[in-house]
């Protein structure tokens, strides 16, 4: 399996950004919350507070340190929400097809038309803000496109000789849909759920900086850059270093994404052997 | 013959009902399988033999269904059966071969997994359990080292090798019956010779009984015992395969007779070149009325054109269905 340059380049950064936040606590300077002083208030960037410190003195550092562990959590649970969500729905819909089909389609043309964040909002507003309703707003609005990926999938899949077999030689359609349909179509669901999961760390930084997602004075990309907004001609890298948090790590997994698509696309399938 | 058969089917009529059209695909289809027995059904394509394999299995999906007869397996009434009755059949007690077995394998599943997802389905063994049955399923259909094989996953493998796994698979729970759709039309020449014996000799092992389906009126007659011949949604033609080229009596089982190729002595007695039967198989939506030979039967006359011929019992159990039969 020959892996692209996307796909490395992607991963590493993706792997980085999951290793720092496995590892916050102990990569941290300071504590990220209560590690405040205002006698370091507003401090540049230097040798001793690398990404500066914010107008309480905390370490912005510490801060996007940890604040990789709310962004990532968020994107990577929300997506694996979404895929589940859409994979179930997709899947259940092209095989049955008939009204259950309808329903799906109604439905997943529903949340297409809407715009996900605006749907995301309104959800966060009758839930509140914390982190769990942010899982809820971001795991049930995106994945349509899964849903439908999973459903054509499933249509062009269902017309082939081994799922044909499979009914005469006595599967159940459950047992089908797990064994033969599903692991055929794995490739696109993980690519859409890469790209999904950049998008998911995206809302939740716009969703906190709306002020709806998390609240201060935890620290996420997103509620960092909303409270350095105020700030951002007297004290720039108080919005510069979360931002590039957010911007490396989408364009890690956009990369990825790209590159899991070249590798799992089918008709490069049978030139990897 | 007192016992009863292993399969029999009567009368089977399958219908094609598109919204538009509703129309008999398959009509007065009768025949009955015993155990142990290899039956055989030729005919050209569209003459509804594999529609009528999927009926015997109860897989006719929309807009196919049995309008009228019955299949009865061990006497039991197929249609009258749950789904999950018929589940519990298919794979089990029949089993089944296709044509393709490019397609017929799931490519991102090793080959032992698939042998092995049989026995855990259908003999409710245990994954360890399964796993090592099928390294003795894969030795059984002649794989070489099998133990290394069940780990390939099927574009690993030929074409031959993949037939063999196929086989594999719908013998894996010893069914009673083992219908092969068109097995080897997709393999070479020297590879259908090993593919037809390994599958002959197995299921005479386990005494299996095999329906045979296939255009090609040698390889069947050289397979099973018994040989039906299907012209367009009826069977025309019944008879022992001994039988089928020195006596048919059919005038389309004539042409099928007529239309292969023959080597040796028997060339230079003969033509040197090979007759075919003129036209073409109707269309569903359009089957003559009458006889539905007689457009392409030299021997028609008035009687072909407007009654469908009813069943004539030849000697030796076999049967004709034919206006002028010899």
């Amino acid at each position: 399996m020959k892996l692209g340059t996307s796909a490395i380049i992607g991963g590493l950064l993706f792997a980085l950004a999951i290793f720092v936040g496995l590892f916050a606590p102990w990569l941290a300077h300071t504590d990220p919350v209560m590690g405040a002083n205002l006698m370091n208030a507003e401090e540049p960037p230097s040798w001793i507070w690398w990404f500066g410190t914010d107008a309480q003195g905390r370490d912005i550092y510490s801060r996007v340190v940890h604040g990789a562990r709310i962004s990532l959590t968020v994107g990577i649970v929300s997506q694996l929400v979404n895929s589940i969500i859409g994979v179930t729905l997709g899947l259940t819909a092209g095989y049955w097809g008939g009204w259950w089909d309808d329903v799906v389609n109604g439905l997943t043309n529903l949340m297409l038309a809407i715009p996900s964040l605006i749907f995301a909002l309104a959800i966060m507003a009758v839930l509140g803000p914390g982190l769990t309703s942010l899982l809820i707003a971001l795991g049930l609005t995106n994945w349509s496109f899964t849903c439908r990926i999973a459903r054509a999938s499933t249509l062009s899949l269902k017309s082939q000789g081994y799922v044909q077999a499979a009914r005469v030689l006595g599967y159940g359609d459950l047992r089908i849909m797990i064994t033969q349909l599903l692991p055929n179509m794995v490739g696109p669901i993980i690519v859409i759920g890469t790209l999904g999961m950049g998008g998911a760390v995206l809302a939740e930084a716009s969703l906190s900086f709306l002020g709806l997602g998390i609240r201060p004075p935890y620290p996420s990309w997103g509620s960092m850059l909303s409270e350095a907004r105020d700030q951002i001609t007297t004290a720039p890298w108080l919005s510069v270093f979360p931002g590039l948090a957010i911007f490396l790590t989408v364009l890690g997994l956009n990369l990825l994404g790209d590159g899991l698509r070249d590798v799992l696309d089918p008709q490069s399938r049978s030139r990897r052997t | 013959m007192t016992t009863a058969p292993l399969i029999e089917v009567e009368d089977l009529r399958i219908d094609l009902d598109d919204g538009a059209n509703h129309v008999a695909a398959v009509e007065g289809v009768s025949f009955r399988i015993d155990r142990g027995e290899t039956f055989g059904l030729v005919g050209e394509s569209g003459c509804g033999k594999s529609i009528t394999a999927l009926a015997l299995i109860g897989l006719l999906r929309r807009p196919l269904s049995v309008a009228a007869g019955a299949i009865r397996f061990e006497a039991r009434e197929i249609q009258r059966l749950s789904a999950a009755e018929q589940r519990a059949l298919r794979g089990n007690r029949i089993a089944m071969i296709f044509q393709e077995p490019m397609t017929a394998l799931n490519p991102v599943s090793p080959v032992g997994r698939q042998i092995a997802e049989m026995f855990v389905l259908h003999k409710g063994k245990s994954w360890r359990e399964a796993n090592q049955l099928a390294v003795e399923a894969l030795a059984s259909v002649r794989v070489p080292a099998p133990e290394r094989r069940v780990k390939d996953y099927p574009h690993q493998l030929s074409g031959g090798m993949r037939q063999r796994v196929m086989i594999a698979i719908a013998l894996a729970c010893d069914p009673d019956l083992l219908i092969a759709d068109e097995p080897t039309t997709a393999l070479d020449v020297t590879v259908q010779a090993e593919i037809i014996e390994l599958m002959r000799n197995l299921c005479a092992e386990r005494g299996t009984a095999i329906l045979m389906i296939s255009h090609d009126l040698g390889l069947v007659a050289n397979v099973c015992r018994r040989v039906g011949v299907m012209y367009a949604g009826r069977i025309v033609e019944e008879r022992r395969s001994d039988d089928i080229f020195s006596a048919c009596a059919h005038p389309y089982t004539q042409g099928l007779v007529d239309s292969l190729p023959r080597l040796g002595s028997r060339a230079a007695l003969g033509r040197s070149r090979l007759r075919e039967i003129a036209g073409v198989v109707p269309a569903i939506a359009d089957f003559p009325a009458g006889c539905r030979f007689n457009p392409r039967c030299a021997q028609a006359t008035e009687i072909c054109r407007t009654t469908a011929p009813e069943t004539t019992w030849l000697g030796a159990g076999g049967l004709v269905r034919c206006h002028h039969h010899a």
